[in-house]
């Protein structure tokens, strides 16, 4: 093993390779930690409950690292750090006015703008009036309504006022009227002044600037952040790829060794189940039992081994083969070695040169599986994995929306765990090899 | 390939390989036909494991029973009653001739005769181009479009990486041959994902190709158009295809044409000063051919099997895309056929490149290999 390891040290490209493989697996092992399994699922499958104050579509905040790129934040100011005035107008009414203010400082307009309410009454709900005050002094009236307990007042979508304002809300609120194209910067204020009918009566409100950048990761369509399944995607492609690995390699090496050492009928029958293997199509079988039956990963991940258990003896039948007729195994015989012991203790140590390499190299080939069943739109209903953000995108026309961002992460990450494993693999072979190493 | 056919004719007389091909060709099509009616009963077993062929069956019967009586004003003219009992007479008739009243095993055994015959049923909600609602048209229609992307990308990766293998061969070491090496283990990645980097670069940012699909929406009249817009819209997909495939298939086989031009005979035919070029074509790739051609047949069946996605990817309107729509449809009786043509295109492409092989290897014989 120290002599593999010696020699493996030589190969930049292993090197390379183990570093990656090291990085994605303590990745793993810190979202498996941080986020737990329940919480991953919550988040990814929270909806516009969780996610209600993040913008759409936005970048990753790194992207204003980029040199001319300068996209806004999200700004949130909540009414509970702002001015309060409270005054009592007769008739038991109490008139709340609240003065929610923000520096602007961005170049580009926000994408959204949303007040949210929190509301407690017994009976009568509150009535609210939203003024906005741009930093020129001017005033404009949003509109007036009753707040719910935890209502949402999307002044984006509100038609009405996009009638009044003749355009867009987030983009006429924060323009000035002689230089329409650039948001004004400065100080703006939305005053929100609420009556209260109620002596126990409560109103807080929080009002939403959404930005165009967001996490580490950015967010999708419907407002998640990618980061989560970007995170979780890794140990999910992990352990995929490496239990389909070892349950499809050891499984095909020992079937290849019992055929090879029993022969006759049991060879026969081997040889014939993996030509009929190869006749099987994997995927659509694969695409028929996750509609047909069920698309938990781990059924998905056993009809997989049991699909590839076979499809690999004939590499390892053509080794066995020539193994078997060794002095060694002779020897074995000779001193009374039952069969098991033969195959398991002296055959199969023989094929690992070539197995290790093969191994190694077969991880990222089901990593790629599991993605391309998620494309599919056949992967595991609950858990978010890399394949999963790239079906997303690609049902929502990320490409064509321009929104590459959110095809090029989990892509990245996927061709970084292929190459990662196959760098080693190929190095593996090399180590193990050595006819290919003078070339 | 000609050349290696002229090759096989020269050195043997041509009746002789003609008959070992045509006689081993035989063996192994019956063989392949076996294996290829196995494969096809599995995947009914599994599919009938939750009574969905069933299902699919039943669904038939009544199709056709409805049909037969609307079309007969024998029976139209009966009254209400007994009409109803007619039909239910016809339909368990129906059922009996299909066996849906056996035991699981043969009533399977039914339908892996329908499905040799690609006797596959109605769909439940997709519709052929011509309207029709048998998953045989369904399916059919959708081959060629498949076939023309598949065997064209095939192709052109067979002939240009068996050159660029060759070539980097003659110059290994070099700048360009340390670029594929190192460019390898991107074939760990299937097509569609290079798929979606095409689509990024060419169509997205450089807007010199289309995003997908197979012509111009509307398709233009003269033909010569035509084929240029479906050349136009191949090119992505096509150009996938080879990239996911064609580096690792160069390092090993250059790898490999290494080896054997280490072999003493290369030597001696160097040392009489034949040219490079015959030394390369007699004595390096005839040779290394048959074992070309076994791993160009594994890697072509991994391609088979990504062909849904990158279908899906290109919106190309072929088997792969149907059977991509009829999961989101939930439509079982079209997953159902599209896996079955899939495995009888398996069995096609095993079987063709069997030919080839007996072709281009003089030590076949029914003897050794051609059991079945």
């Amino acid at each position: 093993m120290s002599r593999v390891w010696s020699e493996l040290r030589r190969y930049p490209t292993a090197v390379a390779g183990l570093a990656i493989i090291g990085l994605l697996v303590a990745i793993s092992i810190y979202t498996v930690i941080a986020i737990p399994y329940g919480e991953a699922i919550r988040l990814w499958r929270g909806g516009e409950g969780v996610w209600s104050e993040n913008p759409r579509n936005a970048r990753p905040i790194w992207f204003n690292l980029l040199p001319g790129v300068e996209l806004p934040r999200t700004i949130t100011v909540s009414s509970q750090r702002a001015p309060r005035r409270v005054e009592a107008v007769g008739g038991g009414v109490k008139q709340v006015t609240m003065s929610l203010a923000f520096d602007f400082p961005y170049r580009t307009f926000p994408t959204e703008l949303a007040v949210f309410f929190d509301a407690a009454y017994a009976e009568r709900a509150p009535h609210v009036v939203l003024t906005w005050q741009p930093p020129d002094g001017s005033e404009i009236r949003l509109g007036e309504f009753t707040a719910e307990p935890h209502g949402i007042y999307r002044i984006s979508s509100d038609q009405r006022l996009r009638q009044t304002l003749g355009g867009a809300p987030e983009i006429v609120l924060f323009s000035a009227p002689a230089a329409p194209q650039h948001p004004l910067r400065g100080r703006y204020t939305l005053t929100i002044t609420g009556f209260l009918f109620e002596e126990s009566a409560h109103l807080d409100a929080r009002l939403v600037v959404y930005g165009r950048a967001h996490g580490l990761a950015g967010t999708d369509d419907q407002r998640r952040d990618l980061m989560i399944a970007l995170l979780w995607g890794t140990p999910v492609a992990m352990a995929f790829g490496l239990l389909a690995a070892v349950g499809s390699t050891v499984s095909t090496l020992v079937i290849a060794a019992i055929g090879v050492w029993y022969g006759g009928w049991v060879d026969g029958l081997i040889q014939r189940i993996t030509e009929v293997n190869l006749i099987v199509p994997a995927v659509p079988i694969l695409i028929m039992i996750g509609t047909l039956y069920s698309r938990s990963l781990w059924i998905i991940l056993s009809v997989v081994i049991l699909l590839s258990v076979f499809a690999g003896t004939k590499t390892y039948r053509a080794l066995f083969l020539q193994v078997k007729e060794s002095p060694y195994i002779e020897a074995a015989r000779s001193y009374g070695a039952g069969n098991l012991r033969i195959v398991l203790a002296y055959m199969l140590p023989r094929a690992v040169p070539v197995l290790l390499p093969q191994f190694v190299t077969l991880i990222p080939s089901f990593v790629f599986l599991e993605a391309t069943l998620d494309i599919v739109g056949l992967g595991d209903p609950l858990l978010p994995t890399w394949g999963k953000v790239l079906d997303d995108a690609y049902r929502a026309g990320a490409l064509f929306g321009g929104y590459y961002y959110w095809v090029l992460q989990p892509a990245a990450l996927l061709m970084l765990s292929g190459l990662g494993f196959a760098m080693l693999g190929f190095a593996l072979d090399r180590v193990f090899n050595p006819r290919l190493r003078e070339l | 390939m000609s050349d290696t056919l002229q090759m096989v004719s020269r050195r043997h007389r041509l009746p002789d390989t003609l008959v070992r091909v045509v006689s081993y060709s035989a063996t192994r099509l019956v063989a392949l036909f076996f294996t290829a009616v196995v494969g096809i009963f599995v995947t009914i077993l599994v599919a009938n494991m939750g009574g969905y062929v069933d299902e699919i069956k039943r669904a038939e019967i009544r199709e056709t029973v409805t049909l037969q009586v609307f079309t007969d004003p024998k029976i139209m003219r009966l009254p209400a009653e007994a009409r109803e009992r007619r039909m239910r007479e016809m339909i368990r008739i129906g059922e009996e001739r299909l066996g849906l009243d056996r035991p699981f095993l043969s009533r399977s055994l039914f339908y892996l005769r329908d499905a040799l015959v690609l006797r596959l049923g109605f769909a439940e909600r997709m519709n052929s181009d011509s309207g029709s609602r048998l998953v045989r048209n369904i399916i059919l229609e959708r081959l060629p479009p498949t076939l023309l992307l598949f065997v064209s990308a095939d192709l052109l990766l067979f002939f240009a990486s068996m050159f660029m293998a060759l070539s980097l061969a003659r110059q290994y070491g070099s700048v360009l041959d340390r670029i594929v090496i190192a460019l390898a283990p991107t074939s760990a990645a299937p097509a569609w994902f290079f798929g979606i980097f095409l689509i990024l670069i060419f169509a997205a940012v450089l807007r010199w190709l289309p995003f997908g699909g197979m012509v111009d929406v509307p398709p233009p009249d003269r033909s010569v158009a035509y084929a240029a817009s479906v050349l136009k819209h191949m090119v992505l997909p096509v150009g996938a295809i080879v990239f996911s495939t064609i580096f690792l298939a160069v390092y090993s086989w250059r790898t490999f044409f290494l080896i054997f031009s280490s072999e003493d005979y290369v030597e001696v035919a160097r040392a009489k000063g034949l040219p490079t070029r015959v030394i390369e074509r007699r004595y390096i790739l005839r040779p290394t051919l048959p074992t070309i051609i076994t791993g160009f047949a594994l890697g072509l069946i991994g391609i088979w099997t990504g062909a849904v996605v990158l279908e899906t990817v290109f919106n190309w309107p072929g088997l792969g895309q149907a059977l991509f729509r009829a999961v989101g449809l939930y439509d079982i009786p079209v997953i159902l056929g599209a896996t079955i043509i899939y495995a009888y295109l398996l069995a096609i492409t095993v079987f063709i490149l069997d030919i080839l092989y007996a072709l281009v290897d003089p030590r076949v014989k029914l003897s050794r290999e051609g059991r079945p």
